[in-house]
């Protein structure tokens, strides 16, 4: 069961209704919350996608549970100009060979578990940015942890939160999942 | 103003006599860009619907005045909301009724001609797919071949004309729709043939379409003839009717010819096709009409809506017919166009050994026809 903050029942409906409903429910989502889209058209797959690129909404991907699709679409939102602040960086590429050298560290994934379930780096541990700061004490402070999200804005806050809360060695990784080429796993089928 | 449905019917009849039409296609763009409403006359604008919600004020200028407007999707819904917003700013508009979906599926029936002891042949054009398939009519009773899916079509007409159907052929497995053959033998009661060497794997009863054999139709006056003509597929048989028409499957088309690859034999069957295209054909009257089972272009469809050429002319102009050895099998094993959608999937089905629902067997059918390589 993959979280969203809201689940729109488009189900028997068919095209362009699916994509007209989705429209408005997302008027009702804050920026950066996930919405799950339950439709049974075969061709809403494709619609959405191209319409979720098309608005700058992040679509996360579909899962096919018989005749239901359930489409998982992040809503845009205004954080990918932000300043980073956090003053210990490292690249995409840093990190993955970081990931080679090292055994004992620990890869943060604050994004949305929507978006972590159809994406994520192999071991990354999945705590969203809005669960932080209640699962902060399941963390070691002592870990070296690496915080990753999708374009290094999310995980810089993260890294600014865990560095108050006392770790002493957390670094943001940027830019993080947009552009990220190394090997990859999937939560879901 | 107003909106109001346009058939595929209808539309075939403007692609046919190269009408004007603007279509509005707002389905989205690679559905766009892999498959649209050809016609020679036709003129596109591709904006997906789900640009539209918030209006249609953006593209009012963009749309003639002068023609007719015709909004397309892929099932219709999208396209009368289109209309509908379209309409809302003044303008009078079609939608196409059902789509692209009945575009696909939808059949024009076209007489060929006259057969020597009566009787008459036609050719069901599928339009939007580039298929052809074949009644052959004689004393009220008929032999289908290549049917399509959509076999009420045949049905449909042949009871309009008082006419039984005996026998439904294929000329090979195909690969790129799904074969109404088998399907339309049962539901007629008739007997389904297929060459046995494109059978070897098929997991039903049939009967062998095999050179030397005739089939009968209408008592003695048509005979129909198989002649093995391998390459598109190993067992690919062309029918010879009346001694007027050649029934050539996926082997010969009237600008192009067939490619053998999607067996995944492409290297093992050129020499078959050279065989087939230079050597059997090469033999036969230059006089017979052929009648292949696909098009490319709508520029091949000629008066009517037929599509057809005489032996001694496709050697003249199909440049497939006219390469040196070693071009020609660059031709048919380099550089070939994308496999058709689901081919595989496509050939598992008429072996009988795939059998999904309708509205799958509709989906692995969508997009373009790819049988034919092309210089």
């Amino acid at each position: 069961m993959i979280h969203s903050n809201k689940v729109l029942d488009a189900k028997g409906l068919a095209c362009p209704m699916p994509i007209v409903k989705t429209k408005k429910a997302m008027n009702d989502l804050g920026a950066g919350q996930v919405i799950e889209v339950q439709a049974t058209d075969k061709g809403s797959t494709a619609d959405l996608k191209a319409w979720a690129i098309r608005m700058g909404h992040h679509y996360l991907g579909t899962v096919e549970e018989g005749e239901i699709l359930r489409h998982y679409v992040r809503k845009s939102g205004g954080e990918e100009q932000k300043d980073k602040r956090h003053p210990h960086v490292v690249s995409n590429d840093e990190l993955i060979k970081l990931m080679e050298e090292k055994k004992d560290m620990l890869v943060l994934d604050v994004r949305e578990s929507a978006e972590y379930a159809f994406n994520h780096i192999p071991n990354a541990v999945s705590v969203p940015l809005g669960e932080l700061e209640e699962q902060i004490n399941e963390l070691d402070k002592e870990a070296e942890v690496y915080v990753v999200c999708r374009t290094g804005n999310r995980s810089d806050l993260a890294a600014q939160k865990l560095f108050e809360a006392g770790f002493k060695k957390v670094t943001n990784v940027v830019p993080g999942m947009s552009e990220w080429n190394g090997e990859t796993e999937k939560a879901v089928k | 103003m107003t909106v109001k449905p346009m058939t595929v019917k209808e539309v075939t009849k403007k692609v046919i006599s190269k009408d004007q039409l603007f279509i509005l296609d707002v389905r989205n763009h690679d559905a766009f860009g892999d498959w649209k409403i050809e016609g020679e006359n036709f003129e596109y604008l591709n904006i997906p619907y789900f640009d539209l919600l918030d209006g249609v004020e953006d593209i009012v200028d963009k749309l003639p005045l002068n023609k007719q407007v015709l909004v397309v999707c892929a099932k219709e819904g999208s396209s009368v909301m289109v209309a509908e917003m379209l309409s809302e700013t003044g303008l009078s508009v079609h939608y196409l009724k059902g789509g692209m979906k009945a575009w696909s599926e939808y059949l024009e029936p076209v007489k060929i001609g006259d057969l020597k002891g009566g009787g008459s042949l036609y050719q069901f054009v599928r339009i939007g797919k580039g298929c052809l398939s074949y009644m052959i009519e004689s004393q009220g009773e008929a032999i289908i071949v290549d049917a399509a899916r959509m076999t009420e079509h045949y049905e449909t007409f042949a009871n309009e004309n008082n006419i039984l159907i005996k026998h439904v052929a294929d000329t090979h497995l195909h690969a790129d729709h799904i074969s109404g053959g088998r399907k339309l033998a049962e539901k007629v009661g008739g007997t389904y043939y297929i060459p046995p060497k494109d059978a070897e794997e098929v997991v039903f009863d049939f009967a062998e379409l095999q050179e030397g054999k005739e089939i009968l139709v209408g008592g003695t006056k048509v005979i129909v003839q198989p002649l093995y003509t391998p390459g598109h597929t190993i067992g690919s048989t062309s029918l010879l009717i009346d001694d007027k028409y050649l029934l050539t499957g996926d082997i010969l088309f009237v600008e192009s010819i067939g490619r053998p690859d999607l067996a995944g034999k492409a290297e093992d069957w050129v020499a078959d096709l050279r065989e087939s295209l230079y050597d059997r054909y090469k033999k036969l009257d230059g006089g017979l009409m052929v009648l292949p089972a696909h098009f490319s272009k709508v520029s091949e469809l000629g008066e009517n809506g037929k599509v057809t050429a005489s032996l001694k002319e496709l050697y003249e102009r199909n440049e497939g017919l006219n390469l040196e050895s070693d071009k020609f099998r660059t031709l048919v094993t380099d550089n070939l166009p994308p496999q058709p959608n689901s081919y595989q999937e496509i050939r598992q089905t008429n072996m009988g050994k795939l059998k999904p629902d309708e509205e799958e067997q509709r989906e692995m059918e969508i997009g373009p026809n790819r049988c034919a390589v092309h210089n």
